[in-house]
């Protein structure tokens, strides 16, 4: 044997490395060790796990247009337009992301909540929604924590792009509407996709701003991962069942997403 | 025809720039990198709005800020040939021809319809279909070449429509657009940093240095008749500047030089490297200009030489190389450079 030649790997990041990566791997092994296998297709097709299901599917389908309706705009003033105080805009986008959900729920209660909110009452009067409580309830806290994931997303898509196409295009007749449609949307489709994927994901895993603002009533407000929370009391077989679920569901994110992230790294 | 006074500041440079063209004419536009070309372009192109000055093209004022006109890009009848042509990636060759006519709003059979007959005219009749990706540098061009015409546009503006390309199919395909320019009836406007280029494909040249026009003129006058030392290194000649009385000229930087034709006053003069010669010895010979100075440097062009020669009068000299290794022309020799004063041109500064 011979041997190899230059330094070797670095003992102590190699075994702190492996710590880490034991850590990462026990949860996943615990968690489909406790799978019952045999009555999962029970569990899942169980009435309260159809409900939730339901719910959630809904509700982050709505918190992904929501998203993208408001979102896509959002990014595309952030990158094109200059005004000022736009790094307190973005910071005020941003929050969300690194907000305690639970801190997000307290304040969404405190604007939207029917009784005591800062508009909630008004919007109640005026169009008669009430949020708290209610489906559009966890659409709502879905949206205000997912739709930061779709708008820097797509921001740092519009910001990569290469703008010589758009100014090319407006030479060529397309007027602002036209360019956006028809050059800029295709081509940034990767980044619009990614964000629409990212920010659907955040919304289905959905918990702290969900129960604070929208409470967790079966059937109305309690999606997924508030059924899990229940369930692991009175039914954990459920509980495991639905978080298989959800974990599934993560791993094909992934792996849509895997060339968005991980090309570069297979060439490192 | 363009009738064009631009001026406008983008980051450090004010540009400040008249700028003529009639119908079939081409005029490049040449000058080096930050000199304000592409800018000069863009404000045409409508890209970016004029701080002062006025663009008409035809009878329609494109730009004018004393008036409060500025006619969006998407509206006037300009078509452009970008640098590296910028062929959308994520259509069809077709759909990208197609491109200009669906946006003013053509029914798509006859878009259809005209983009084929031109992919036709350029040669990629059987690349209707294909992607960008898939397209070699000189069919990109012809692709970006139909799209900036199909709309039959008034004025055509091409930015570097070479550069793009390797240099082993730059020929060809110089000739190729030089053909189908002759062929677009209106105003062409060309920015480019290839003097190569520029004589191949215009009629008419403007230098741009430092945002400024340092010089223009049919090709043939500019070239033979540089007036900066940018235009003279890009024609590859040595320009020297001086007083004339009678024929001699004193030069602003030392040293004279004896000219054939009589001359007073300020005035230019260019001598072709190839019409110097060098001697290791002081030439007995008949030319009238002899000057004393020391190898510094040498460029391959070719199978000739470029010799720099330091001295009284700083000249470049075009030798084949079999003179130089005759004469021994190494850096720091010493030699004579000799010029008859009937291979020098004199004209006034």
């Amino acid at each position: 044997m011979t041997r190899r030649r230059g330094r070797g790997a670095p003992l102590v990041a190699v075994f702190l490395a492996f710590v880490a990566v034991v850590f990462f791997t026990l949860p996943l092994i615990g968690l489909l060790g406790k799978v019952e296998w045999g009555s999962l297709w029970a569990n899942l097709t169980s009435q309260q796990a159809k409900d939730a299901i339901r719910l959630s599917v809904e509700c982050s389908l709505w918190a992904t247009a929501i998203s993208l309706v408001f979102g896509v705009p959002l990014a595309y003033v952030l990158a094109r337009v200059p005004f000022p105080g736009k790094a307190f805009v973005r910071a005020l986008v941003v929050l969300p992301m690194v907000l305690p959900p639970v801190v997000g729920g307290v304040a969404l209660l405190l604007a939207f909540g029917r009784t005591n909110g800062l508009v909630g009452p008004w919007i109640y009067d005026v169009f008669g929604w009430q949020f708290t409580f209610s489906k559009s309830g966890v659409v709502l806290a879905e949206t205000f924590v997912a739709m930061p994931f779709l708008v820097i997303t797509v921001e740092a898509g519009l910001r990569t792009m290469d703008r010589r196409y758009e100014d090319a295009a407006s030479t060529l007749g397309a007027g602002r509407w036209t360019v956006f449609r028809r050059i800029t949307v295709p081509l940034i489709a990767p980044s619009l996709f990614a964000g629409a994927a990212l920010a659907w994901a955040r919304a289905l895993g959905e918990f702290g701003a969900t129960i604070t603002f929208a409470g967790n009533i079966q059937g109305r407000t309690q999606t997924i991962p508030l059924g899990v929370y229940l369930f692991l009391e009175s039914d954990q077989p459920l509980a495991i069942a639905l978080s298989l679920l959800l974990l599934a569901v993560s791993i094909t994110v992934l792996v849509l997403l895997r060339d968005r992230w991980f090309g570069n790294v297979r060439s490192a | 025809m363009l009738d064009a006074h631009v001026q406008v500041q983008i980051g450090e440079l004010p540009i400040d720039v008249a700028l003529t063209a009639t119908d079939g004419e081409t005029v490049a536009v040449l000058g080096p990198n930050g000199a304000g070309k592409t800018t000069l372009l863009r404000t045409l192109a409508g890209l970016v709005a004029l701080d002062g000055g006025r663009i008409a093209l035809d009878d329609t004022v494109l730009d004018d800020p004393a008036r409060g006109v500025y006619v969006v890009p998407e509206r006037r009848s300009v078509g452009v040939m970008f640098q590296e042509y910028l062929i959308f990636p994520h259509l069809s060759v077709l759909e990208n021809v197609a491109f200009p006519l669906r946006s003013r709003g053509v029914g798509r059979a006859e878009a259809r319809r005209r983009s084929s007959a031109w992919l036709a005219r350029v040669g990629l009749a059987d690349r209707e279909r294909a992607k960008p990706a898939d397209l070699s540098g000189g069919q990109r061009q012809r692709v970006a070449l139909a799209r900036a015409l199909v709309a039959e546009p008034a004025m055509l503006l091409l930015d570097e429509p070479l550069a793009a390309l390797d240099v082993g199919t730059r020929t060809e395909l110089r000739r190729d657009l030089r053909a189908h320019l002759a062929s677009f009836a209106g105003v062409r406007v060309l920015v480019t940093h290839d003097l190569l280029d520029a004589v191949a494909l215009a009629d008419r040249l403007v230098v741009l240095e430092g945002g400024r026009v340092a010089q223009e003129g049919p090709v043939a006058e500019v070239t033979a008749r540089p007036r900066s030392r940018y235009v003279a290194e890009l024609v590859g000649t040595n320009l020297l500047r001086g007083d004339a009385h009678d024929h001699t000229v004193t030069l602003a930087s030392g040293g004279t030089v004896v000219t054939a034709d009589a001359a007073d006053g300020d005035v230019y003069v260019a001598i072709p490297p190839h019409a110097v010669s060098l001697h290791r010895q002081r030439p007995e010979g008949s030319a009238r200009n002899v000057w004393r100075g020391t190898v510094q440097g040498a460029d391959l062009l070719g199978d000739r030489v470029r010799i720099h020669v330091h001295g009284e009068v700083s000249l470049v000299a075009e030798v084949t190389a079999a003179a130089v290794a005759d004469l021994g022309l190494h850096d720091g020799v010493e030699v004579w450079s000799t010029v008859k004063a009937t291979e020098l041109t004199t004209y006034p500064a």
